[in-house]
Order: C-alpha cells, then sequence, then structure tokens
C-alpha cells in the first residue's frame, strides 16, 4: 500500500480568539482527487492555505510526502504544492508577464511555444499572451491563473472554487484541463461547490462551522 | 554686511506673520493653532540652542564634537523616519544605518574630492541638509512599503503561494517605494532655479557670495541629495521589505 501524500492530524487554527478550524484530520493518497465541500465561511480556504504554507497550524499537525510540512524549504514545497486562488488577481502588465512568473522565479527562460500550448489547452489563443491583464474577462484570468499554476506540474494541486462564476462552456474546459493533469498523476485537493466536480472526485471532505463532518 | 542683521526686535514683527496665519486657521476652522503654536515655540528653542551649540563647536573647532553633532543629527533623523514607519519591526535600527551611510558616503566623496573641508562649519550643515533629505526620503519610502503591502496583498499572496522567494514576491513593491522616496529629490532638482531658489544658494547670494560662486555650491547640493537619497532610501527599503514577512515566509 502506498503511503499518503498528506496528512492532517488533529489541525487547528486560531490566529485570535476565536477558532477558524478545529481538529481536523484526513489523508490524500497520491494521485486522488479529494474535494473539499461546505458553507461558505466553513473555513475550507483557510484550510487549503495551511496545507500551502501561507498559514501556519496553530495546533495539529501536516506531514506530507511523509515529512513535517515545516522541514521543508518554503519555496521547494510551495513549488510541490501549488495553491490557485479564488478570484485570483494576475499581475505585472500583461498575461505573459504571469505565465513566464514560474520561469522567472526558477531562474530558467520561458519557451514561448510552452506558453501558446498551454494557453490552447484552455481554449485561449496564442494572441493572448500580450493582452493587457486589464482587458481580460474572469473566466480568461482564472483560466491563466490556472496555467501558471500549471506550467511546472505540481505533485499537489490546491484549488480554491476555481469555477465559480465561469460560464458552462469555459467550465467545462477548466473541468478538462484539472481532470487531464490529475490523469497524469497529479494529486487534486479542491474546494467546490460545483456538482461535476464533486461527481470527479474519488472522495469529499466535508467541513462545517470549522469542524469536519464525519463521513458515512 | 549690516544689512543682514536681524534683530530681536524684527523677529518680533515675524510674530506678526504667525498671528496672519493662526487667525485663518481660526476663522476657517481648520484646527491647526495648537499644532502653530507649538510649532513655533519649538522652532524659536530648538534654533536657539542650535544657533549657540553652533557656535561653540565651529569656535573649538574639534573633529571628535564635529562628529558628535553629525552623530546627533543622524540621531534625530532616524528617529523622525521612524515615526513614519507606522509599527514597521526595526524601523529605528535600518532608519539608523540607511541615514547613517547615505550621510558618510557622500560627506566622505564630497571631502575626498576636495569639494567641502573637515571643518565644523562646512560639515555640519551639509550633515544636516544630507541627513533631513535622507529622513524624508526614508519616511516616503516606508509609505510608500506600507501601502503596497496593503492593497497589493493578494497579488503579493499569489507570486509567495506559487513558490516565489521573499524578494521574487516584493522586488517590484520595493523598486516603487525606493522611486517614492527619491522622487521629490528629482523633481526639485528639475525645477531648481525655475521654481525654488534652494536654501543653501539663497543664504550665500544673502550673504553677500558672487551668485555663480553660489549656483556652483547649489550644484554640488543637488548631486549629493540626489546620491544621499538613493543610498538612503535603497538600504531602507531593502532592510524593510522582509519585515512584513514572518519567518515561515508569509506576509504578516
Amino acid at each position: 500500500m502506498p503511503s499518503p501524500l498528506l496528512t492532517l492530524s488533529a489541525v487547528g487554527y486560531t490566529p485570535h480568539a476565536t477558532p477558524i478550524l478545529t481538529d481536523i484530520s484526513f489523508t490524500v493518497m497520491p494521485g486522488e482527487f479529494v474535494t473539499i465541500a461546505g458553507p461558505s465561511g466553513s473555513g475550507k480556504s483557510t484550510l487549503l492555505r495551511l496545507i500551502a504554507t501561507l498559514l501556519t497550524p496553530t495546533t495539529g499537525t501536516i506531514t506530507y510526502a511523509g515529512r513535517p510540512q515545516s522541514s521543508y524549504e518554503k519555496t521547494a514545497y510551495r513549488r510541490e504544492v501549488s495553491y490557485c486562488f479564488q478570484q485570483p488577481s494576475l499581475f505585472g502588465r500583461t498575461v505573459q508577464d504571469n505565465l513566464t512568473f514560474p520561469y522567472t522565479i526558477r531562474q530558467q527562460p520561458a519557451d514561448p511555444e510552452r506558453l501558446t500550448a498551454a494557453l490552447a489547452t484552455m481554449s485561449l489563443p496564442a494572441a493572448m499572451l500580450t493582452k493587457p491583464i486589464t482587458e481580460l474577462s474572469g473566466g480568461e484570468k482564472q483560466r491563466i491563473a490556472l496555467l501558471r499554476n500549471l506550467l511546472f506540474e505540481p505533485k499537489l494541486l490546491l484549488l480554491d472554487e476555481v469555477t465559480t462564476g465561469l460560464d458552462a462552456v469555459t467550465k467545462d474546459t477548466v473541468h478538462q484541463v484539472i481532470a487531464e493533469a490529475n490523469a497524469r498523476g497529479v494529486t487534486v485537493l479542491s474546494v467546490t461547490h460545483d456538482d461535476r466536480e464533486l461527481a470527479q472526485a474519488t472522495r469529499t471532505i466535508t467541513i462545517a462551522a470549522g469542524r469536519q463532518e464525519v463521513s458515512a | 554686511m549690516t544689512h543682514l542683521l536681524v534683530t530681536p526686535s524684527a523677529l518680533v514683527f515675524a510674530v506678526a506673520l504667525v498671528l496672519v496665519a493662526l487667525a485663518i486657521s481660526l476663522k476657517e476652522k481648520i484646527g491647526l493653532e495648537r499644532d502653530l503654536i507649538i510649532g513655533v515655540v519649538r522652532a524659536v528653542v530648538q534654533l536657539t540652542i542650535v544657533g549657540y551649540v553652533l557656535t561653540y563647536i565651529i569656535r573649538v573647532n574639534r573633529a571628535w564634537l564635529t562628529l558628535l553633532m553629525v552623530a546627533v543629527i543622524i540621531f534625530n533623523a532616524a528617529w523622525n523616519a521612524r515615526g513614519r514607519a507606522n509599527g514597521l519591526p526595526h524601523a529605528f535600527a535600518i532608519s539608523l544605518l540607511a541615514i547613517f551611510v547615505a550621510t558618510g558616503v557622500t560627506i566622505a566623496l564630497l571631502v575626498a574630492a576636495g569639494a567641502i573641508a573637515f571643518v565644523p562649519s562646512q560639515i555640519v550643515p551639509i550633515a544636516g541638509m544630507i541627513a533631513s533629505n535622507a529622513m524624508v526620503a526614508i519616511g516616503l519610502a516606508y509609505r510608500s512599503l506600507n501601502t503596497q503591502f496593503r492593497d497589493l496583498r493578494q497579488p503579493l499572496l499569489e507570486r509567495l503561494a506559487l513558490g516565489a522567494t521573499l524578494r521574487q514576491t516584493a522586488i517590484h513593491v520595493v523598486r516603487e517605494a525606493i522611486r517614492t522616496g527619491m522622487s521629490p529629490t528629482i523633481d526639485s532638482a528639475k525645477t531648481v532655479g525655475l521654481v525654488s531658489l534652494p536654501g543653501m544658494m539663497s543664504g550665500l547670494i544673502f550673504a553677500g557670495i558672487d551668485p555663480t560662486k553660489a549656483i556652483m555650491y547649489q550644484i554640488m547640493v543637488t548631486f549629493m541629495l540626489m546620491a544621499a537619497t538613493s543610498i538612503g532610501s535603497t538600504i531602507a527599503c531593502y532592510l524593510a521589505y522582509p519585515q512584513f514577512f514572518n519567518s515561515d515566509m508569509q506576509l504578516r
């Protein structure tokens, strides 16, 4: 039996007086597609941010690939465990600035053909590379943001309601890209309200009011 | 030079000018009366003390005393810059180092080039000009860092989440803050002589120095301030930006 990619043991997050998350424990196996469901404000995004090391748990431990999360060098960890934000904001001036960023931080030259091929997977034209980010629609922004996470394939992809607010066609494209990444071996942990994504998942973890609901 | 004498009675008349400002503040309900009065009292007290101190320092002409005076100026400038840092950790130490290096390097270069002599009558005023400009530049740079780290929180988080180092995450913020810190010096360099006749040049002309000589000094001062503000704000910004992150490379 393979060892888990991610293990949360009694993880809690109480930044101030009120706890946001309490006693969350679950494991994710390599290659799984796990969804996290639950009402708004229940702490789902916080949970992803804890796993992404953008926040540190106040109690409990997170183990990634057999080692405590805290033992990893942060930049290396975040390049393997890639978090895509809900309503991401793009940076720089053009789409290209965003897509070359993963190359820049790895001190590698960006390959223009690779960038246009990546755009094509999201049904976006090559001409989009030079488009100013201020002229993009919400759906275009979301797809560009997801590409930033996928240009260097992560081991664990954390998705924070990435299809919320997208039209049906764009949603299909994004689902397809995520499913393909998962088929190539990328483990996916996705916060979602989307029925299709919930159906696509191997299993669903439900969080309500900062606590995990015991699955049947 | 008798025409340069400002008598105490002339100064008393100048108080009338303050009364004009006070009257406007009262009439227009600007609410600055208290600050105006504090400002006037402090200006009179501080400048009187400094006048006597400078007279003494220039008269005894000792290197250690000159350096002590420069140290006091740098310390005060750093303390003031810290006040604009809005709670940034280690703001005083960062400001002190930045202003010390900016002032030290600039003065050392000027002395080495023979532009000024190491005498208190030249070192102390020049140090004051450099430190105060560096202080303003650093204060503006801090404000810019604070504003950007607040307004650009999400894009900064996204860079971090993609695995960027602190420098890769914040470099554009740092560059903008340095630009902001330097912009008043650059703007005033562009308009010097057209809009403002700066204090040093005006003072020399006042004192009867040939304006062309006064201008040469002013050109030196303009270049010196450019160097000092760029050194000061660069050091301050590069030391300050990591303070916006915690030891887990997260935004505070």
